[in-house]
């Protein structure tokens, strides 16, 4: 018996272990976007700041503040869009038998998974022929239409679930197909919804590729496009540097802690298996 | 399901525009694409004309893309690993001592949420030579002069200067297998571990006749998504290493994006993105199919 409770012990032991391995990175963070420039020098990162001080905080979000913004007016939209496009699709494809059903579903769920360097360069050309290129416009557009898969893929898994009687019910109550979708099935489609929201806000809030292609002009980029120009000059003022890295996680950061069930969720659900 | 021919016509007609869209972006890009990188578009001005698998052939002879693709490969095969065999140690951790685990899930997995960009952004100082790793070791007293993402050393073609991407990419996604797995193992019904028990089996002996097999499948479709993650990865290169000193730390999507949109050498670029298309696909085309195939209703 003793042997079974050491055992247990030491896997504590390395659970705890393993967790402290995945918070230092958050450690070095934190405490150096604390630190005044006057204590940023090259052999002192690992040192706990002495004075703490808003000063890297307050030059980061004076830096980053209009690419904040920008990354809301893009996350909002494209995740509410996508939810209800995503269950529209979702719906059909779960519950309306009709020829190349399944094969058209694979064609969408493909669309999630390929490089999106392969369609970069007609995007830029067709967004300048329609002149979104370099607009936030142009860029929600685009995380629209390339959400489609992911989303509906959530919603027809949840959908699916889903019995068909019930579906059927409302149909012999008098319903169409699309009476039955607005009000027997919304109305039970609220987890899924959350989920494709955080999903699509996470993964927007986060994107690169598309941000940096689609947006030259400083003053319309996103956030994770001008952290990464604020981090690319080579002032050393990492204080400045490590926060603004940190004010560009925290939104998703707080939807991670908040909402982290639906966020797993979403999470298990891009394996393609709900 | 029962559906009146009505409703099936107003259904297919609700989804024609989404599908016309979507396909127009995916399969007419891509095809666009190709068309591109059999071309001669090598300057700002587009030039359409075909020269057949040219840009293809240039492509394999230059000294940066056969580098890229061995580095794609090494970090997919390190990436995957460790993302496998830790994940399923911390699962198993979590799995096997009950209190605190939400904690600890939440712990593993925050990195999850955070941008490729904001890693990248941070562990760049944590591997920089000067400044991260090295300094702490400096400061315990030990000489440290690994070079980390700028060392050029190279063992068996793998371009060690990948281990710091290795790392970081392997902290953000360690958490998604952990998270795969426990869904996995919260599946497995307690009967069957406690009739295992009172045959005499012991821990490891679960573990590897009761458990492994029955979480096969989750390896699988985990091994699958970090692959195909790891063979499209560019945000983490940028913002971490950028392409590196003789391009040790360069990947096909870095080597795209600069070519293309830095150098106008636009059939290059094109040429680049169909092959890494061509990479996923061979891994994500008989995964859908059969995952697809396989939830008949």
């Amino acid at each position: 018996m003793k042997s079974k409770r050491s055992i247990h012990i030491l896997k504590y032991v390395l659970a705890i272990i393993c967790a402290l391995l995945f918070l230092f990175p958050l450690y070095v963070i934190l405490n150096n976007s604390l630190k005044p420039f006057s204590e940023v020098r090259i052999s002192e990162m690992w040192i706990p700041a002495k004075n703490p001080s808003f000063e890297g905080f307050a030059k980061a979000f004076d830096k980053l503040m209009q690419n904040i913004i920008n990354s809301f007016i893009l996350v909002i939209p494209v995740s509410i869009l996508s939810m209800v496009f995503g269950s529209v699709m979702g719906f059909i494809f779960a519950k309306v038998k009709f020829r190349f059903n399944k094969i058209l579903f694979a064609l969408v769920i493909f669309g999630m998974f390929i490089p999106y360097q392969s369609i970069l360069i007609p995007l830029v050309r067709s967004l300048n022929k329609i002149g979104l290129y370099g607009s936030l416009g142009g860029l929600i557009v685009t995380h629209i239409v390339y959400g489609l898969p992911i989303s509906s893929l959530m919603f027809r898994n949840y959908y699916a679930k889903i019995p068909d009687e019930l579906v059927e019910a409302g149909m012999i109550d008098g319903l169409e197909l699309w009476g039955v979708f607005r009000q027997v099935v919304i109305p039970i489609s609220m987890p899924t919804m959350v989920v494709v929201l955080i999903w699509q806000f996470t993964s927007v809030w986060n994107d690169f590729l598309f941000a940096v292609t689609l947006t030259q002009k400083p003053s319309i980029q996103p956030i994770t496009v001008a952290l990464q120009n604020l981090a690319g000059t080579q002032v050393i003022e990492w204080n400045v540097q490590m926060a603004g890295a940190l004010i560009a996680a925290l939104p998703t950061l707080f939807v991670y802690i908040f909402l982290g069930k639906y966020f797993i969720q979403g999470l298990l659900s891009g394996s393609v298996k709900g | 399901m029962y559906c009146s021919k009505r409703d099936r016509k107003v259904a297919i007609i609700i989804l024609i525009p989404f599908l016309a869209i979507l396909f127009l972006f995916v399969y007419g890009f891509i095809g666009w694409s190709l068309r591109v990188s059999f071309s001669s578009w090598d300057s700002i001005v587009p030039n359409m004309k075909s020269v057949g698998l040219q840009n293809y052939i240039e492509l394999f002879k230059t000294q940066r893309f056969r580098t890229d693709i061995r580095n794609t490969i090494y970090f997919t095969v390190f990436f995957i690993m460790i993302c496998v065999v830790g994940g399923f140690f911390l699962s198993y951790l979590l799995y096997s001592t009950l209190k605190g685990e939400g904690i600890f899930r939440t712990i593993y997995l925050f990195p999850l949420s955070l941008s490729f960009v904001v890693t990248g952004v941070l562990w760049r100082w944590i591997f920089s030579p000067e400044v991260g790793i090295n300094a702490l070791y400096r400061m315990m007293g030990f000489k440290a002069s690994f070079g980390w993402f700028t060392s050029t050393h190279r063992v068996a073609g793998f371009n060690v200067a990948l281990i710091a991407l290795i790392i970081a990419a392997s902290w953000q996604y360690l958490g998604y297998t952990m998270a795969m797995f426990l869904a996995g193992l919260r599946g497995i019904p307690d009967q069957l571990i406690e009739v295992a028990q009172i045959d005499g089996a012991g821990e490891w002996m679960i573990i590897r006749k009761v458990i492994l097999p029955i979480i096969k499948p989750i390896t699988f479709s985990a091994m699958i998504v970090l692959g195909h993650i790891s063979l499209k990865i560019f945000d983490l290169a940028y913002a971490m290493t950028g392409k590196g000193p003789a391009f040790v730390t360069d990947f096909p999507g870095l080597y795209m994006f600069e070519t293309t949109f830095r150098g106008n050498h636009y059939n290059e670029g094109a040429a680049i993105s169909i092959v890494m298309l061509l990479l996923v696909a061979l891994v994500i085309v008989p995964y859908l199919a059969t995952t697809l195939r396989g939830d008949a209703e």
